[in-house]
């Protein structure tokens, strides 16, 4: 033999070991070092779950009518898996014929079954965010006769199950809208299944679960959401089940009895509607709005609305974009109850006046009421510019005299150290205002609940730290864009920016003033306004407001009664709660509340109120605020209303609130009903609902169901 | 046709004088003279073979009947394909290379059989297989794989005048007597024995020792045609999916990719000792597809574990060492080119087979030797393990 053939099997010998070498060090990098992630996947390969989501409980209302119920729907769901094991034409075929009988396109049934992520898959929630095992729902409410169809015809319909499943059913009784409290579900998000990390729980969040995305649903979604039934399956490739592994029953979630009373919520609805009416009607925009109103002995909400307000239900079959937009763009998704922030107004006097008997002025002693006070180049004026010359401080309130407080306002100003105070020097209106729950959330179960915030010195430091570099660049480059077109304003900005970046730190005398009287850089939620009158009205506590009493179990078991809690104690003398307690009722009776109550039984039911009608920057009209409480001798119930852009707080919200008095009380003309109020028995009810077997609440009977005019909706 | 000289060098050797080769005792001589290291080790990966279609096969068949109806089969081709190997141990040199024309021309008629309708059959997109009575397919490029490199080897161990090299003339009748049946292959879809087929004959012809600067145009030109065919497009999509699949298994999941994917879970999830014969989820679970032919390895990585596949890849290499050992004590150019052919074969098969499953080759459907199931395939093995008995035998009574 050549050597030249010897040398070549010898190379061939070599090149095939050193193959063989690869093999063995790659098997052994893969069995060895890698092992443990393989033998995860191949765990992972072979065990199925099916996902049975349990019934999600109701939503009850102090009466037991139920806010938010489930109704029935049937649904047809594609399995991706049954059809991708027809071939590619049928499969097409299969989602063609049933486009036609569900009366849509195939490409709309198509893009539903992509997987998001994929290449040509349209965003969340059109696309698919599920597992692969999970069948597809592509149309919901589909008539019994077209599921019929599908279901007779499997062979045509290869993949495609029609069934029943429960879906929410909003428009409770009296047709409230509640939008705000009740919130909707929506598919859970890609941020919350990161946030719950890696869990086999089986109750865990699941990609194809829906879940409350805001308002009580959300608040309270696990408890409403209850235990999905989970059967943990062994199967082989091609789907087939080998043996059970574990199976979960379902747990129905439970049900929330709500502190709201559905026919209370219809008039506030009304009412509030009814304002924003009644600010249109003298040809102010009022674009928004809200009312709130709140048992002041133990902080529960028996109504809360928001305007503009939109129907939950839309949530229901998944929302387009299109509807999305909409949504964002009339600004009706948040509640202006709890997210929305509006300057105070002379609602906010009670603040000042409060401050001013923890100070130690005299609550009972005249005060000067000029048409105006003059600081510097500023003036502060009164409303219409009246002046009512000396008189008490109680009158003060109910003409609500701007210039009693500016003076007030301005003795503790100069008291705390006027211009030579620091940033630690006191602010005792500040102080009193955080003590009444202003500038920090309410606590109440609902997300998204606003802080707001006081105007004073913490705040003015705040500020300028937040942008003080932006006003002392601004003072340097001095607005040359601005100064192109019109250097006077131009310099007119830069002197202000030079200012704001020397010293926007210091609380200055006409801050200090403008604080007194609820304007300035104060913001508070209508919610928080509530809470605060409620708490003069209670002697002092300002509660958490809660709109969730009890959560009972869908057998009717108590599982929680949620107590009062307590959120702040108004630190004042007994005397000035008193004094407020005292003089309220006057501005009803010979104050800027009066005329919205003329007529109305104020001897047999007093109301404590106070108007506002807020300054907003800008040329727009002012907000109309109307705060109250009733029975002013023997508190019971917390009115707030507000109209952005609505006018005056007595012409536009005082008439709906008197309204929301009468159906309260019973009040017909002068005479005072108990039986008459929409609550039944005349207040919200002691006991809690009672459940049947079935699940269904019993409700109040005849008329006060509120059913009757709610059949037939939806 | 070329007509062969069917004159045995080893007639001419110097050293052919001895005792031992009488008649009288010829069986006892070839059971003495066998290469017992290569019989023992094929027959152990046969029966470690059966052993994973069993556990394989089992899972499939379940819900049958019978259960085992497919080991049954398989065994019956082993020992069918063990008696023919026995009967290829046991042919006369001579004989077997005067007859080498006819052995091609039957194969390469055989190999056309598939075209023909109603006999042929297409699986997994290769029409590659002919019907049987009873219910039997046979693989015919699988015995066309001997065929060639019976007459490679022919081709190129004709005696030469000077130098000590083939002639041009039989280098490319050689070449020609390898790519004639490696066309039809191709034209059949069968791209993995294609594959097979052109190691073959590269390895022979280089083994041969023709001029290096031919085998360097061989090699040159066998890449450059693979890429051209893949740039014009002669490829068709699937096929160049298949081939580039492999790189990343865990992005594409197409088909083919989901067959790599699964098959490195099962290894993968192997571990040290495996999960024990019948007891891996994945081959049990039918997650790996075609785990009993193309996938086996899969089943030996997962229920055997790296212990396990390592005794079944060592078993393979000596396999190999003892074909590489025959080729080299070859006493002639056409014994020893037989054996290298065997070689190249079955390690190129086992490389390819192997290395798909762990993610290192691109997928292609080819059986592992001797452990694959697939009775075609389990015969021309076997019947190559007795030609390089034969070759041996050759070589032992030369060297007596």
């Amino acid at each position: 033999m050549s050597e030249r053939s010897n040398l070549r099997l010898i190379v061939l010998g070599i090149l095939i070991f050193s193959l063989f070498a690869t093999l063995i060090l790659r098997l052994f990098y893969l069995q060895v070092m890698e092992g443990d992630e393989y033998r995860a996947a191949a765990a992972n390969n072979a065990v199925r779950e099916v996902v049975e989501p349990a019934v999600r409980g109701l939503i009850l209302d102090q009466a037991g009518r139920p806010l938010v119920s489930n109704r029935t729907s049937i649904v047809v769901t594609i399995n991706r898996q049954e059809l991708n094991q027809e071939s590619e034409k049928k499969g097409n075929e299969v989602i063609t014929r049933l486009a036609e009988i569900l009366g849509t396109t195939s490409e709309s049934i198509s893009e539903r079954l992509l997987p998001c992520g994929t290449e040509g898959a349209p965003k969340p929630p059109i696309c698919w965010n599920g597992s692969t095992y999970q069948a597809v729902p592509v149309a919901s409410d589909v008539d019994p006769q077209t599921a019929l169809t599908i279901m007779e015809k499997r062979s045509e319909f290869a993949g495609v199950t029609a069934k029943l499943t429960a879906v929410r059913e909003y428009g409770g009784p009296f047709e409230v809208n509640a939008a705000h409290i009740l919130g909707y579900l929506g598919p859970v998000t890609e941020e919350q299944i990161a946030e719950q990390g890696q869990s086999d729980a089986y109750d865990r969040l699941r990609r194809t679960d829906t879940i409350g995305r805001s308002g009580l649903e959300s608040y309270y979604d696990t408890q409403l959401r209850g235990k999905p039934s989970v059967t943990t399956l062994e199967v082989d490739t091609l789907g087939q089940v080998t043996a059970t592994i574990d199976q979960k029953p379902a747990v129905s979630g439970d049900y929330l009895v709500s502190t709201i009373d559905a026919k209370l919520q219809s008039v506030v609805e009304e009412q509030l509607v009814a304002a924003v009416q009644r600010a249109q009607g003298q040809g102010y925009p009022g674009d928004s709005g809200a009312a709130v109103v709140v048992d002041v002995r133990n902080g529960q909400v028996l109504a809360m609305a928001s305007y503009p307000t939109y129907d939950p239900g839309i949530w229901v079959d998944g929302v387009s974009q299109k509807q999305y937009k909409s949504l964002v763009k009339s600004d009706s998704l948040s509640s202006n109850a709890t997210q929305g922030l509006f300057a105070p107004g002379s609602t906010y006097k009670v603040v000042s006046t409060a401050a001013a008997g923890k100070e130690g002025y005299s609550l009972y002693s005249d005060y000067q009421c000029p048409k105006k006070l003059t600081l510097g180049t500023q003036t502060f004026r009164n409303y219409e510019s009246a002046a009512y010359g000396r008189i008490s401080l109680a009158k003060a309130l109910e003409v609500s005299c701007n210039t009693v407080f500016y003076g007030l306002a301005d003795q503790m100003w100069e008291a705390a150290g006027g211009n030579d105070a620091t940033r630690d020097s006191a602010d005792p209106i500040a102080d009193t205002a955080s003590m009444f729950g202003f500038g920090s959330p309410t606590g109440i179960d609902l997300p998204g609940d606003s802080a707001g915030r006081v105007a004073g010195r913490a705040f003015k430091v705040q500020n300028w730290e937040a942008k003080r570099d932006t006003w002392c660049a601004n003072a340097i480059t001095g607005y040359p864009e601005t100064r192109k077109t019109d250097p006077k304003l131009a310099d007119y900005y830069t002197a202000l920016d030079r200012e704001n970046c020397a010293d926007g730190f210091r609380w200055r005398e006409g801050d200090a003033l403008n604080a007194a009287i609820g304007q300035g850089d104060t913001t508070v939620t209508p919610l928080q306004m509530a809470m605060a009158y409620a708490a003069i009205a209670n002697g002092g506590t300002v509660y958490e407001p809660k709109l969730v009493k009890a959560i009972i179990g869908a057998d009717g078991k108590v599982i929680e009664r949620v107590a009062p809690t307590v959120k702040s104690k108004l630190e004042l003398p007994k005397s000035t709660i008193n004094f407020l307690q005292k003089s309220l009722p006057g501005v009803t009776t010979d104050g800027s509340g009066e005329t919205p109550f003329i007529g109305f039984p104020l001897n047999q039911i007093p109301v404590a109120s106070k108007t506002g009608s807020a300054q907003v920057t800008g040329d727009k009209v002012s907000t109309s605020w109307f705060a109250s409480y009733a029975p002013a001798n023997k508190p019971r119930y917390a009115i707030v209303m507000m109209v952005t852009q609505g006018g005056t707080g007595s012409k536009t919200s005082g008439p709906s609130v008197r309204k929301i008095y009468e159906a309260l009380f019973g009040v017909d003309g002068t005479s005072v009903n108990p039986n008459k109020s929409v609550l039944i028995g005349g207040a919200p009810s002691k006991e809690l609902p009672v459940i049947r077997p079935d699940g269904t609440p019993v409700t109040p009977k005849g008329k006060m169901s509120g059913m009757v005019t709610a059949a037939g909706s939806n | 046709m070329a007509k062969f000289s069917v004159r045995d060098r080893s007639d001419n050797s110097l050293v052919g004088a001895g005792s031992g080769s009488s008649r009288g005792n010829r069986g006892q001589g070839y059971w003495r003279d066998l290469d017992w290291i290569l019989l023992v080790s094929g027959l152990a990966l046969t029966i470690l073979g059966s052993l994973l279609i069993w556990s394989a096969s089992r899972a499939d068949l379940a819900s049958e009947t019978d259960p085992h109806s497919y080991l049954k089969r398989h065994l019956i081709n082993v020992v069918v394909a063990i008696a023919l190997g026995y009967v290829a141990s046991r042919l006369n040199y001579r004989w077997l290379r005067a007859y080498t024309p006819i052995i091609y021309g039957v194969s390469f008629f055989l190999l056309l059989l598939p075209f023909v309708p109603g006999i042929g059959v297409t699986v997994a997109g290769a029409r590659a297989w002919i019907d049987l009575p009873g219910g039997l397919t046979l693989q015919p490029s699988e015995f066309m794989k001997i065929a060639i490199i019976l007459m490679m080897a022919a081709l190129l161990s004709e005696p030469q005048d000077i130098e000590d090299e083939p002639s041009g003339r039989d280098f490319l009748m050689a070449l020609g007597a390898a790519a004639l049946p490696i066309c039809v292959i191709l034209v059949q879809n069968d791209t993995g024995t294609v594959l097979v087929l052109g190691t073959v004959a590269i390895s022979v012809i280089a083994v041969a020792g023709v001029r290096s600067r031919w085998l360097v145009a061989l090699i040159g030109g066998s890449i450059l045609s693979i890429l051209l065919a893949i740039q014009l497009g002669l490829l068709k999509e699937y096929q160049v999916a298949r081939l580039t699949s492999f790189i990343s298994p865990e992005q594409d999941m197409g088909a083919s990719a989901y067959n790599a994917n699964q098959a490195r879970i099962a290894i993968g999830g192997g571990g040290w000792f495996g999960t024990g014969l019948f007891e891996g989820p994945q081959t049990q679970g039918k997650f790996v597809p075609v785990n009993e032919s193309d996938f086996i390895f899969t089943v030996s990585g997962e229920e055997l574990g790296f212990l396990g596949s390592l005794v079944l890849i060592l078993l393979l290499g000596v396999l190999l060492w003892r074909a590489a050992m025959i080729a080299w004590k070859a006493d002639d150019q056409y014994g020893r080119l037989v054996a290298t052919g065997v070689l190249a074969w079955l390690a190129f098969q086992t490389f390819e087979n192997i290395g798909m499953t762990l993610g290192i080759m691109p997928i292609t459907g080819i059986p592992l030797p001797l452990i694959s199931a697939g009775g075609t395939s389990m015969m021309s093995v076997w019947i190559a393990i007795g030609l390089l008995q034969t070759v041996r035998l050759h070589e032992v009574r030369a060297a007596i």
